[in-house]
């Protein structure tokens, strides 16, 4: 049996299933992207694994165990960072530090904080409230926290979609670092082909909802240590990368595809024509109105 | 610069004139038992200019009142924050608990301090001398308690589901999920219910004092209207009003300290 299994599990709130019939199964040190589009229920997943949510159906187990609850054994960093304001980055990392191992004598606590700390390079800023970091560094902070309280799994929800290019490569790096170091299982939750490419041993694609659910999984046979440049020539990453996009596309046919624009109306108040005509944003709320545009490809 | 000083000086002051221009008017007219402004300041002169004076129980300089009020207030105060968070926080948290006593607090909450007062008083009858104080402090407490009641349950629903999801995944005790994610999530919510409750509470303190007799700014009002000199009923109530404007500037100095979290 695999380390992380997942049987017909399907999750609704209610109304049409979210998720349904997902079986996964990842092996111990492991490391598993899932990709998917936005909307289709890649955090309602990932909660279920973490014991966030319970399944509506089928079972979740972790070496051999069902999961009937969240716990630390299993370390999600969430989506949106979830770091506590009124803590500074020590603090909520310490926070996580003494839940998890209250038997461990202070000065143990201590050390175990300011490595983790270390390992992320916020050394400088381990005194800082999370408003006073960019993004990525609250990105950093996140996953220092869930690492330090040592999961045998670790999640991650789109950890890096917020930020940009620059940073999202840097840290991409970054969890390679700790995945060669420490060897944890990892299953990554993301929205880049490119990403799931760079980091994974396997990939699988997540159909969109609802009702979604996993593909045939992708396996990447590409060496390790993998350069990003290099691998934009390389020919088994762009056969990966194009059976993996045509999968998800392939997906999106049948099902009627719509963008929702922003439309702004024109303006009928009397204007001061001497005034430099710019781009100015609305006025009022109601100017702003939704435009719904099908697709037909 | 200029327009500053019209907007943040001048203007106030053009209110002010206003009304003193229709009190005076109203005082030659209509009114003809209220007194002048100028009636008014001749009279108060002497519990304005020297007000820590004591001349005796109820003979005493207006600031000195003020702060026998002040004291009682607080101790008021202090009981319904003491009384009150706890039960917002229930109210938050348990849907049941929620069901049980909401039904009570909508009755109770509009009552007014009037009405509480006797009440009060038959509560504390034992007390002996005491009873006026325990009946005053029972009212401040029960009228000043809802704001802080009904923002902090407010306050604890509003808590970000994600905050508790980290609470949950780290599996923090009870403790640390109430002191390190409850509360502090809270705390702007509880800030805004402590500033309207002390508004209540002050006002409470001069229905509290009229019907008690004690001295205070709100007793001492009430003993000049009995007494005729119907000067200092309008130097009272000037003084509780800006005793009152003062506390809610400070309370919402604190608030704002809080919502910058
Ligand atoms: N608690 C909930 N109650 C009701 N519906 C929910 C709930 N959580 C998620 N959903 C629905 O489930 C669907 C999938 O949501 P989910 O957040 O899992 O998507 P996602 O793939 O993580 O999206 P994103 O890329 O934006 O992060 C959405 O349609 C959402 O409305
Ligand atoms: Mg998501």
């Amino acid at each position: 049996m695999a380390f992380l299994e997942l049987t017909n599990v399907s999750k609704g709130f209610g109304g049409p299933p979210v998720l349904s019939d997902i079986n996964l199964s990842i092996g111990l040190g492991e490391f598993v992207a899932i990709v998917g589009y936005s909307g289709s229920g890649k955090t309602t997943l990932i909660s279920l694994i973490a014991g966030l949510l319970r399944p509506t159906a089928g079972a979740i187990t972790l070496d051999g165990q069902p999961i009937t609850g969240p716990d630390p054994e299993r370390g999600l960093v969430f989506q949106n960072y979830s770091l506590l304001p009124w803590l500074t980055v020590a603090e909520n990392i310490a926070l996580a530090v003494e839940s998890v191992y209250p038997g461990k004598s202070p000065a143990d606590q201590a050390e175990q904080v300011d490595r983790f700390i270390a390992m992320v390079r916020l050394a400088h800023a381990r005194d800082r409230l999370p408003r006073d970091l960019s993004g990525g560094m609250r990105q950093r902070v996140a996953v220092a926290r869930t690492l330090a309280t040592l999961p045998r799994i670790l999640l991650l929800d789109e950890p890096l979609s917020a930020l940009d290019a620059l940073t999202r490569a840097s840290l991409q790096d970054e969890i390679t670092q700790i995945r060669r170091t420490d060897n944890t299982t990892i299953l990554l939750i993301t929205n880049s082909v490119d990403e799931a490419l760079l980091l994974a041993d396997r990939v699988i694609p997540l159909t969109p909802g609802p009702g979604a659910t996993l593909g045939e999984s992708v396996t990447v046979n590409l060496p390790r240590p993998r350069d990003r440049k290099a691998l934009n020539h390389d020919p088994e990453f762009k056969r990966l990368r194009a059976l993996i996009t045509n999968r998800l596309l392939g997906y999106r046919t049948g099902v009627k595809a719509n963008v929702t624009r922003k439309l702004i109306l024109p303006d009928i108040l009397p204007e001061d024509l001497d005034a430099p005509r710019v781009n100015r944003p609305p006025r009022r709320p109601s100017e702003i109105r939704e435009e719904v545009v099908a697709l037909n490809s | 610069m200029k327009s500053f000083k019209l907007d943040w000086l001048l203007l106030p002051l053009i209110g002010f004139g206003v009304v003193l221009v229709v009190w005076a008017i109203s005082s030659n007219t209509w009114a003809t038992n209220l007194p002048s402004p100028a009636k008014t300041w001749e009279s108060s002169r002497e519990y304005v200019l020297s007000p820590f004076a004591k001349r005796g129980e109820m003979d005493q300089g207006i600031l000195r009142f003020t702060w026998y009020s002040l004291i009682l207030v607080a101790q008021g105060y202090g009981l319904a924050l003491l009384v009150g968070t706890p039960i917002g926080f229930c109210l938050g948290l348990s849907k049941t608990f929620t069901k049980i006593f909401d039904p009570i607090i909508q009755i109770l909450r509009p009552v007014s301090p009037l009405a509480w007062l006797p009440l009060g008083l038959v509560l504390f009858m034992n007390a002996g001398k005491e009873a006026g104080t325990y009946g005053a402090l029972f009212t401040i407490a029960i009228c000043a308690m809802w704001p802080t009641v009904l923002n902090t349950a407010v306050g604890v629903r509003a808590v970000p589901q994600d905050f508790l999801n980290v609470g949950r995944v780290l599996k923090l005790s009870r403790w640390k999920t109430l002191t390190k994610i409850l509360i502090p999530a809270t705390l702007p919510y509880m800030f805004t219910g402590f500033r309207l409750s002390l508004g209540i509470a002050w006002l409470a303190i001069v229905a509290a004092e009229m019907l008690t007799g004690r001295p205070g700014a709100g007793g001492f009002l009430w003993q000049e209207y009995n007494a005729l000199i119907y000067e200092h009923i309008i130097l009272s109530i000037i003084t509780i009003g800006l005793v009152g404007f003062a506390l809610d500037r400070l309370m919402s100095l604190l608030e704002r300290r809080f919502k910058s979290i």
